[in-house]
């Protein structure tokens, strides 16, 4: 039920409501084009599709939770907004979200918009602004940066899984009444134990990164972390 | 890896629809699954039509009906929801076989198989006749913005970057004395992610460094090439399909 319910198949949500949100979609990622084009350089771009792949690669992994039944995967936006920024962050997972529907059939290719914005806008928009947030307030170090890689998967795929529940209250095709609290309570604590899994997996990546190399985590740009009993960072061109 | 990076679901056959070039069929596929989502779920018939036309395409383009039907499973966590639908839908009830079922969930449930079906299908045989650098080709001639392909690119080259280096992470883990069986496997992967990244990322960045060396600046030398590019005759070809289905959403919607 969850996996559906984060790749939004065919049908399940009525055209005009889909057709609203494509459009949404549509203008935030040109947004996202025009203020990526500026951040991707060539440090970036090798960034970004390795993170696209990492995503792609990560949300092929599903994990049944309780019983075979439910079952749901990683969304990948508090690692895009970490370690490429909001803009070439939320490129990267609409490029997954893409391929996939084009090619996998993993999500119908007219709830493209819907998907587009729970996961890739929505997702990634929360996550970046808490990391900006609480990279602000916590201490600048190695746990504060995992504190705040964790927080922000956990927070984003909860709101993603949220506007999966909005559209289908403003749109859903079958009308569940009272079911749809319901609805919302399931998808909320199914999402709960992915985030958990998504944050540990997000902390561990972005923390072995910033450790080796943070000049490529985009959001400790202009700041430094503060990491004793780490080796020091090899100079740019050495030991390869 | 050295098949110019085809995908599984790639089926190598020589077939009018695997000529077509990419964009056209990409458009063809978008236009068929807007018609088929556009269309009323109580015109039953229509989405025989829509089948008959995916039918048709398939046994042109020579891909057989068994591999769609178990290619097509994988929708299937997918619409285990429509299944709940007609136990949890409101309004009139009907009673079949000792259940009390509503009459909208049913045709709720009945809405997404129908139109999800044929979405992973149409979709199915878009992967099936093109493979992967056609398809971002097809991408960038539908004006795509460069970035988005680019990104696209990277991932596609990338994913085998990544599942090599996953694979030698493993043996290195498992000539050490590991001994990954099941749940165990988990630790020694979670432990590995990070540094799973950042070797992949160093091995991607000598990859694009020698890419850019080469005369790389945003996108592969085929796109602008310009040769193998759709024409008007493509196009003509191609529309016949979409232009049927929308036809019978139109009637559908009259009629309905």
């Amino acid at each position: 039920m969850d996996t559906l319910a984060m790749h939004i198949s065919n049908g399940i949500i009525n055209g005009p409501v889909a057709a609203v949100f494509a459009a949404f979609a549509l203008a935030a990622l040109a947004l996202c084009v025009v203020r990526g084009r500026q951040d991707l350089d060539d440090r970036l771009a090798p960034m970004a599709g390795l993170v696209a792949a990492f995503i792609f690669a990560v949300q092929m992994l599903n994990f049944p939770i309780f019983t075979g039944a439910v079952s749901g995967h990683l969304l990948g936006g508090a690692l895009a907004a970490i370690l490429v920024g909001p803009w070439v962050g939320a490129l990267c997972v609409a490029v997954v979200l893409i391929v996939q529907a084009l090619v996998f059939g993993d999500g119908g290719v007219a709830m493209l918009g819907l998907n587009i914005t729970n996961m890739a806008v929505l997702g990634t928009a929360v996550a970046y602004l808490l990391v900006a947030l609480l990279l602000r307030l916590l201490p600048r170090t190695v746990s504060g940066l995992a504190v705040t890689a964790f927080v922000a998967s956990v927070v984003s795929v909860l709101a993603a899984s949220q506007g999966f529940v909005v559209q289908y209250w403003l749109g859903g095709t079958t009308d569940l009444g009272s079911g749809l609290a319901g609805l919302a309570g399931t998808m909320a604590g199914v999402h709960l134990l992915i985030g958990v899994g998504e944050g540990l997996i997000t902390a561990t990546t972005v923390v072995t990164v910033a450790k080796i190399r943070p000049d490529l985590v985009h959001a400790l740009r202009g700041r430094t972390v503060a990491s004793p009993g780490t080796p020091p960072v090899p100079a740019a061109g050495g030991a390869r | 890896m050295g098949a110019g990076h085809a995908h599984v679901l790639y089926r190598d056959r020589m077939s009018p629809v695997h000529r077509l070039p990419p964009e056209v069929k990409i458009m063809a596929m978008v236009v068929f699954t807007i018609a088929v989502v556009a269309t009323p779920r109580e015109a039953f018939w229509a989405f025989g039509g829509y089948a008959l036309l995916i039918l048709l395409v398939a046994a042109l383009a020579r891909i057989g009906p068994g591999w769609l039907a178990t290619r097509a499973l994988i929708e299937l966590p997918f619409v285990v929801f429509a299944f709940a639908l007609p136990f949890l839908g409101r309004g009139e009830r009907v009673h079949w076989l000792g259940l009390d079922l509503s009459v909208d969930g049913l045709y709720g449930c009945w809405n997404i198989l129908a139109k999800g079906t044929l979405g992973v299908l149409a979709s199915l045989l878009l992967a099936a006749t093109t493979t992967m650098r056609d398809l971002l080709l097809g991408l960038d001639r539908l004006r795509c913005p460069q970035i988005v392909t680019q990104i696209a690119t990277f991932m596609l080259r990338y994913l085998d970057v990544l599942v090599g280096e996953a694979r030698r992470m493993r043996i290195a883990r498992i000539s050490r004395g590991d001994d990954p069986r099941f749940l165990w496997q988990l630790r020694g992967f979670a432990a590995g992610v990070g540094a799973l990244f950042l070797r992949a990322f160093e091995r991607g960045e000598r990859v694009y460094l020698a890419m850019v060396a080469r005369g790389y600046q945003g996108r592969m030398p085929d796109a602008w090439g310009g040769s193998g590019a759709a024409t008007a005759r493509h196009w003509l070809v191609a529309a016949t399909v979409p232009l049927t289905a929308t036809g019978m959403a139109a009637a559908a919607v009259v009629l309905g």
